[in-house]
């Protein structure tokens, strides 16, 4: 469950957002609008802990139940799908760590390229393995920033599998017509 | 327990980034030899042991320093710094690895620097040896430090020389005094500290 009341914050010398009210039930979906430089991803880094808020009460789930795909993958590049989610396993500390990769990897097509540096992968393989890095703890909360960005079509469809399971969910989009039908709450940012 | 493999792993993939991209352990190796070899040709002839090993030592600090201004280039370039803070390790494990890592590339650096100093300078003693090492430990420590401090600002290739070279004053001292005591202390200190601190530097990085 995400709680937050009156929320604000400024970075550097421009507000970002102010008196930003949040309330996501277990299993809701929040769809986060509005367009660029309008506070979106600010909003997300906080829900993900990334960030304090200046102002507001804020109550999140703990941090380890939390998943978070941003603007960027956050994979290493020069290591390869394996390593990359090998190595956020034990952080995680997953149990049966590799059965869980593989599943991953297979789900989101990158197993035939497993061995292969991410450095060479197309920013929409790069994004899928960012989907996997995010899910791979199975996350009770997913934050996804404009997770739609560079998947082709095929991706998206699997993305939308993903959005369709029952978890709590926030995306922030400038692209609403493409999760609206999951939206169960709904935050615009001007 | 866990404590101990999450150090393991993440130091395990600074070391593995870096052998994959080869772009620090390189860039060191040949700043210390290309350094070594100036003051080898800037120092007159006849001048003490006491001097050269001075130089050796600044020849060491700027060689640190070049490596940690790529310590946390990946994390920096990729945001990942965001996907370390939300897994559920210890914070400090992050900043224990890449120290890890820095010692290993400071170590590998100095294997090639005290060999060409001797052939450049005069040999070194078993105390220099011993001092490099401890130096390399509180280098690690409080240079990595300062490596993710530099991430968060504006001004980060000034940041970082402007925070660790005061902070290697000591550690020249007590190298070229040949102090052992003193490194260790200033090791021992210096990596509690930065041990304790680094939660709070990538709070919000």
């Amino acid at each position: 469950m995400i709680s937050g009341t009156g929320l604000a914050k400024r970075l550097g010398d421009r507000r970002v957002f102010r008196d930003v009210d949040v309330a996501l039930a277990d299993g809701g979906f929040l769809l986060v609008t509005g367009p660029n430089g309008s506070g979106k991803t600010t909003l997300l880094r906080v829900l993900a802990g990334l960030m304090a808020p200046d102002a507001g009460t804020l109550e999140l789930p703990p941090r380890h139940t939390i998943g978070y795909l941003g603007h960027e993958p956050l994979v290493y590049r020069e290591l390869t799908p394996l390593e990359n989610l090998t190595l956020f396993g034990r952080l995680y500390r997953i149990p049966e760590r590799a059965e869980r990769i593989g599943m991953l990897l297979e789900r989101f097509g990158l197993w035939e390229v497993r061995h292969d540096r991410v450095s060479t992968f197309s920013r929409g393989m790069q994004q899928r393995l960012g989907l996997c890095r995010a899910l791979l703890h199975e996350p009770g909360l997913l934050l996804l920033d404009e997770p739609f960005n560079a998947l082709d079509t095929d991706a998206a469809v699997l993305l939308d599998g993903v959005l369709a399971e029952p978890r709590t969910t926030v995306v922030a989009t400038h692209e609403p017509e493409r999760v609206e039908r999951f939206a169960t709450a709904r935050l615009a940012f001007a | 327990m866990n404590y101990v493999s999450d150090v393991a792993a993440l130091t395990r993939k600074d070391l593995l980034l870096e052998l994959r991209a080869k772009e620090t352990l390189p860039s060191m190796l040949l700043f210390v030899i290309a350094a070594l070899t100036i003051f080898h040709f800037a120092l007159p002839r006849g001048t003490g042991h006491q001097a050269a090993l001075g130089l050796l030592w600044s020849a060491i600090i700027f060689t640190a320093l070049l490596g940690l201004t790529r310590a946390f280039v990946a994390e920096r370039e990729q945001s990942l710094f965001d996907a370390l803070v939300l897994a559920p390790c210890d914070r400090s494990a992050i900043w224990l690895a890449k120290s890890l890592a820095v010692l290993a590339f400071l170590v590998c650096a100095e294997v090639v620097a005290l060999p060409a100093f001797g052939a450049f300078f005069s040999g070194v003693d078993g105390r220099t040896v011993a001092a490099v090492a401890l130096a390399d430990v509180g280098i690690a420590a409080v240079g990595t430090l300062f490596g993710a401090m530099a991430v968060a600002g504006r001004a980060r290739e000034l940041l970082l020389p402007l925070l660790f070279l005061p902070m290697a004053i000591p550690i020249v001292v007590g190298g070229v005094g040949g102090y052992l005591w003193f490194l260790v202390l200033y090791d021992a200190i210096f990596a509690l500290l930065a041990w304790a601190m680094f939660e709070y530097v990538i709070a919000e990085v």
